[in-house]
């Protein structure tokens, strides 16, 4: 509350370097000055890291965790999860691969089909979690190994190669000198910041994180958001499937696995309570950035990569514990 | 309808006689077979035989042209200091430890190699892909790998030769023109040609046998029971196969499989190949349960580990496998040849330090030399 009214306080009078402060001890600002402060040190570390082409690079790498980072923001806002992601990934890339190699669909139909099925994948998700009332954790957990078996099935551990050229433009190629799936990230994180920040839905899905029941006595469809944030989830990670197919181009049952712990860490390293009703896309963003940053810093120092993930977690762990020790402050100033 | 019914009659006939050619040589492939083309080695054992057919190797080889990458801004450096990053499919099993420690022993011997073995803890495909990414950036002058997939894998490794940086392959491969040569470590008529010739050492040329493997339709152990088929019909036409039991890479299945030939056959069983890693340790466990350990003899592809309880108590004298030590080992020498320029497309072989000459196979592949046999003397010196 009292930060409520700190806020309120501001935009009555918004001078500045008022503002400035206050953006920089934000949770999102926090986190922003600790990205600074490793990529200033994995910069002197080596003169390998802090390249644009390097950059670049990794941003083509984070695309697939960034954008299914952006649903899972929705979904953790509400208070649920979903495990499910990394299994929806692979089974819209079997899909996709089976569809057009063993069916013999145009290719165009097959990213379609592929697509939709990773939709209704998370659209099941939300009907039995909404419908018969499975905890997101439990429904989720239970799809992660269903969908997954749905992959090795249809694909009998055989996997789909030889795909025309320009199906890996959006993969492999670049767009005006960033690589094209970087575009397509950054317009996602730009439009689904402002629905969380701006609209309707944004708001309704804070107030279901903050209490499910008062927003359903409020008057608002708690049931049908939820049902979109699922589907929305299944849509984003068979997209991130279908850019990951066409980056290593080859389908595989196993893609994507693990995935769902890489998207969930950066999430709640963004700032996003476990719990629900805080959050937001800029900061998931800064800690999906982070954390591809230095997995290539480290390694580009020279560390081994079972060394970097040592490092990962310890970074995690003091990134949330420096963040709650200035919010807690900030709540009490 | 007469005229109809004729003509169907003579192209039945017809059929029947192109079809009788295939049949004709009265020999049917064992179950579990696959269809493909066989390529059986010479007959016989011993370390002379192989270096016989390894120059009938390299005379039937030079038909197939080189079919590797190309490195870009090609200039031979030899003799000068490199730095190379071995990237397996994962670190922190007993199998790439090997491959590293082999490693570890040429660079030692060359002196002028330092090699850094970093990969995923786990075999992911896009993990293994960043990590390469990295060490191009970050400026190595040479790749070692083990793929975690062909394909997903040739992008990177294709970017590393724009770069200028050598890439050579072992344990698993990629696309053949994302690297330059592949350290291949056993070649299937090769294993198929040790686990027959060690039951023939064994129970004698005359002897019958069972197989167990995963399925009929696995890749790998079909093409083993083709490859075997065919070697032993040209070497021990007296070889009696008696039956194929399909166990998945399930232990529990597979012991009741090798069970199952035990007490079918009963005295008429001499042995069982064991097609898998998880087969071989349940058949011998099934064959010592049954206490006909000196009546059976299990052969078969198996990990050191899983093995030294049978072959240390005696009830399995040969697991057939390649020695990854050895792997490792000619991968760095095969990438200093490359990058001295000593080695170069269209060559027949390559020295390889301790292991000696080794043959240029299959366009752009590096074999290995024989599998290597596993036995009471040397399987407690590997730990994988």
């Amino acid at each position: 509350m009292a930060e409520a009214q700190a806020r309120a306080a501001q935009q009555r009078d918004p001078s500045f370097g008022e503002k400035l402060r206050q953006l920089l001890i934000s949770q999102e600002g926090v986190l922003f000055l600790i990205m600074l402060a490793a990529v200033v040190f994995l910069a002197t570390r080596t003169d390998k890291f802090l390249t644009v082409d390097n950059l670049l690079q990794q941003g083509r790498f984070m695309t697939e965790v960034g954008l299914i980072a952006i649903p899972m923001t929705y979904i953790i806002v509400t208070g649920g999860i979903d495990l499910s992601v990394g299994s929806i990934l692979g089974l819209a890339a079997i899909v996709l691969g089976w569809t057009w190699q063993e069916l013999g669909f145009p290719l165009e139909l097959a990213i379609a089909t592929a697509i939709i099925s990773g939709t209704v994948a998370g659209f099941v998700n939300g009907l039995l979690i909404v419908r018969v009332g499975v905890p997101p954790l439990i429904m989720t957990l239970a799809t992660l190994a269903l969908y997954r078996g749905l992959a090795e099935g249809i694909s009998e551990a055989r996997s789909a190669r030889g795909y025309p050229e320009w199906f890996f433009q959006l993969g492999q190629g670049e767009f005006l000198g960033i690589p094209t799936q970087l575009w397509l990230l950054i317009i996602a994180v730009v439009i689904f910041a402002i629905v969380l920040a701006r609209t309707r839905l944004g708001r309704a899905l804070y107030a279901i994180g903050n209490n499910e029941t008062a927003a359903r006595f409020s008057g608002l469809t708690v049931d049908r958001y939820l049902l979109f944030i699922y589907a929305f989830s299944g849509f984003m990670s068979a997209l991130a499937g279908y850019i990951f197919v066409s980056r290593v181009s080859t389908t595989r049952s196993d893609m994507g696995t693990g995935i769902e712990l890489d998207v969930i860490a950066a999430v709640v390293l963004g700032g996003t309570s476990i719990f629900g009703g805080t959050g937001s896309i800029p900061g998931t963003i800064v800690g999906v950035v982070l954390i591809q940053l230095l997995k290539n810093g480290l390694t580009l120092s020279g560390v081994t990569s079972d060394a970097t993930i040592v490092v990962i977690g310890s970074v995690l762990i003091f990134a949330i514990l420096v963040n709650n020790f200035i919010q807690s402050r900030r709540g009490v100033g | 309808m007469k005229k109809t019914f004729a003509i169907t009659l003579i192209l039945a006939l017809l059929l029947a006689l192109a079809g009788m050619p295939l049949n004709a040589d009265g020999h049917e492939r064992w179950d579990g077979a696959d269809d493909l083309d066989v390529n059986p080695l010479a007959c016989g054992m011993g370390d002379e035989m192989m270096d016989d057919e390894g120059d009938d190797m390299a005379e039937d080889m030079e038909m197939m042209e080189y079919d590797g990458g190309m490195v870009a801004m090609h200039e031979d450096t030899p003799g000068m200091d490199i730095t190379l990053v071995d990237v397996p499919k994962l670190v922190g099993i007993g199998y790439f430890a090997a491959t590293t420690l082999g490693q570890q022993q040429a660079a030692e011997e060359l002196g002028n190699v330092s090699v850094n073995t970093d990969a995923p803890t786990e075999a992911n495909i896009d993990d293994q892909i960043q990590v390469i990414d990295s060490y191009i950036t970050a400026g190595v002058d040479g790749i070692l790998f083990a793929a975690n997939d062909p394909v997903a894998i040739a992008p990177v490794l294709r970017k590393a030769l724009e770069a200028g940086v050598h890439v050579v392959g072992y344990d698993a491969n990629s696309e053949p023109d994302a690297r330059e040569w592949f350290v291949n470590q056993a070649e299937f008529n090769g294993i198929a040609k040790a686990l027959v010739d060690s039951l023939a050492d064994q129970m004698g040329g005359d002897a019958s046998f069972g197989i167990v493997t995963s399925t009929f339709t696995t890749p790998n152990q079909a093409r083993w029971i083709a490859e075997m088929w065919a070697y032993a019909s040209e070497c021990y036409p007296d070889l009696e196969w008696l039956e194929t039991l399909e166990a998945q890479e399930d232990a529990t299945l597979s012991f009741q499989q090798a069970q199952t030939l035990i007490n079918k056959y009963g005295e008429d069983l001499d042995g069982i190949f064991a097609m898998t890693s998880v087969a071989t340790p349940s058949s011998a466990d099934a064959v010592q349960q049954a206490g006909v350990c000196e009546d059976i003899a299990v052969v078969g592809l198996a990990t050191p580990n899983g093995m030294k309880p049978y072959v240390n108590d005696g009830c399995v004298r040969d697991v057939i496998l390649w020695n990854p030590v050895d792997l490792g080992y000619a991968s760095v020498y095969v990438m200093r040849a490359v990058v001295d320029g000593e080695f170069q497309p269209g060559d027949a072989s390559v020295m390889a330090g301790r292991l000696g000459e080794l043959m240029v196979v299959n366009g752009s592949e590096v074999l290995l030399g024989p599998p290597f046999t596993f036995t009471a003397e040397n399987i407690n010196d590997f730990d994988f």
